[in-house]
């Protein structure tokens, strides 16, 4: 039509959501998901790789249609690189190189984690705000300075959604547990003490999720999701309030599949007002892993320049936002 | 009596009164009362217990008046900042000491510069909001790294201060040589091979 400005397919497939989308400089164009869940238990990293290569012709086949429809013209595809399930990034990758290739347009590999910050920023329009990043690998407390997005504290263990997903397996509610956890803790009675970790900047979970799966066998299930809920929430927002005194930041930013969470919102909306912060978090279905977010940064990115040779696209499981190279800011 | 503000954090507030320190923890309305008195009473009941230690095991610290409910009064250090000051000589004597602290057992948790009064001939340590009791190699290991990084964030010379203080912690600490080699390691680390704020 008379858009000028660069469409980007971007596919995201980290963990258990297949999502792409098509994303230009004002708006997300299309977008097409397959989510993976699991009958019983928590994900397989190869049922899920098997999910993403089994839908992925059909997400890929959807958004494409729906993005013809709205005459984009795709400039470049990116894809997530890491970090997340070594199966699951390889199978995404495969299909973004080979689309890479078929349409000619280059090829841009994207740090998941920068990617949720990114959209985060773009979508509620926020300069440069202290980011807590909650998902279920990850947990962490991020700020930008210096061409960085630098990691200010972070989970010495296992990432928060995670040790909501084993306490809920454990309970008997199925994947994933955080939702329901947040659903029965609001039949609560009382609160129970549960161990708090925090050391120095960074916070610990796993031994958290254990007391509260030993608790279960002496209180109610409302009362240890409260319990757990209010004791984890509480270190992860104190962490996120040291990191605004330290840095002398205004704003706060959330974003990661947990902070769909309405209890961690209220909290961290309450410290802001303490402290005359503002609060910031995108629609809850920009929190999840999607494909806009991948598509946005890849926007980003090519911009700047950051595309890769399929030579050179090789995933990174373990790839650290604190690696990246903020080219764009 | 009036009380002057002298810092105020994201998680205590340090007063002078009278010629005494106040330090109290403020309430935090986002957490739940239970979590928020059980925090502050016990973060400043141990505080209080680790600055006494400390200073049993021959570490300058303010000597502790009273304990309330969550506020310490404590001795008001007056002295400069060792940031200000810092050279091979007194980086040394913090060795010393830290070998000292951590013979007892104890981990500041949050050795910087800042931390560290000198006021006359004694180099006094101060802020023991993030101490704990501990004995293993790595707690100590990452209790040098911390002040390490401040060496080299703020101070020039860093290489200098650093042998110096490896030779007055080797002085007061058996273990001096075990902890150091773990420093190595841990600044090898994935998580600390990038810069952190």
């Amino acid at each position: 039509m008379r858009r000028k400005s660069k469409s980007i397919l971007g596919i995201e497939g980290t963990a258990w959501n297949l999502s792409a989308a098509i994303v230009d400089q004002s708006r997300v164009i299309a977008s097409a998901e397959s989510s993976y869940r699991p009958m019983e238990g928590g994900l397989h990293p190869r049922a899920a790789a098997q999910h993403h290569a089994t839908h992925m012709e059909q997400v890929i086949h959807d958004v494409l249609t729906k993005g013809k429809k709205n005459n984009a013209k795709i400039s470049a595809v990116a894809f997530s690189i890491g970090p997340g399930f070594g199966p699951c990034l390889r199978t995404v990758a495969t299909a973004a190189r080979a689309l890479s290739l078929s349409m000619n347009v280059p090829l841009i590999g994207v740090n998941h984690c920068i990617a949720h910050i990114e959209i985060g920023r773009w979508l509620c329009n926020v300069a440069d705000p202290v980011i807590l990043y909650v998902s279920g690998a990850n947990s962490q407390v991020l700020s930008y300075r210096d061409g960085k997005y630098r990691i200010f504290g972070e989970t010495l263990d296992i990432g928060i959604g995670n040790a909501l997903d084993k306490f809920g397996r454990y309970a008997g509610l199925l994947h994933p547990g955080g939702p329901k956890i947040e659903e029965i803790a609001r039949k609560a009675k009382c609160y129970m003490p549960l161990p708090y970790v925090v050391k120095g900047m960074d916070f610990s979970f796993s031994g958290l999720t254990t007391a509260a799966k030993d608790a279960l066998a002496h209180a109610p299930l409302g009362d240890v999701c409260h319990s757990f809920q209010e004791t984890a929430f509480a270190m992860l927002v104190e962490v996120t309030e040291r990191a605004l005194a330290h840095t002398g930041k205004k704003d706060i930013l959330l974003v990661g599949g947990v902070g769909a969470n309405s209890r961690l919102m209220e909290m961290l909306n309450t410290m802001c007002q303490d402290r005359s912060a503002k609060f910031f978090a995108p629609d809850k279905a920009y929190m999840k892993d999607n494909g806009a977010m991948i598509a946005y940064t890849g926007l980003l990115m090519l911009e700047s320049g950051a595309v890769l040779s399929v030579e050179n696209s090789a995933v990174r499981p373990n790839y650290r936002p604190d690696e990246v190279e903020v080219t764009w800011r | 009596m009036k009380r002057v503000m002298l810092t105020s954090g994201a998680e205590a507030k340090i007063e002078l009164c009278d010629g005494i320190i106040l330090k109290s923890r403020a309430p935090k309305r986002y957490r739940l009362k239970e979590i928020d008195e059980r925090l502050r009473r016990e973060r400043t009941k141990i505080e209080a217990k680790l600055i006494a230690e400390a200073r049993k095991s021959g570490v300058p610290t303010p000597i502790i008046y009273d304990v309330m409910n969550c506020e310490i009064q404590m001795e008001y250090i007056d002295g400069v900042q060792l940031k200000h000051v810092l050279d091979a000589n007194l980086s040394e004597r913090i060795g010393e000491l830290v070998g000292l602290l951590h013979t007892a057992g104890i981990i500041h948790g949050d050795l910087t510069t800042s931390n560290m009064i000198l006021a006359g001939e004694r180099i006094y340590l101060i802020d023991f909001g993030l101490a704990y009791f501990d004995q293993s190699i790595e707690a100590r290991g990452v209790d040098v790294h911390v002040l390490f990084q401040t060496f080299e964030s703020t101070h020039g010379g860093h290489e200098t201060l650093i042998e110096a203080f490896t030779r007055g912690y080797r002085k007061t600490f058996k273990d001096a040589d075990d902890v150091l080699q773990r420093v190595k390691e841990i600044e090898s680390r994935g998580r600390y091979r990038t810069e952190r704020l």
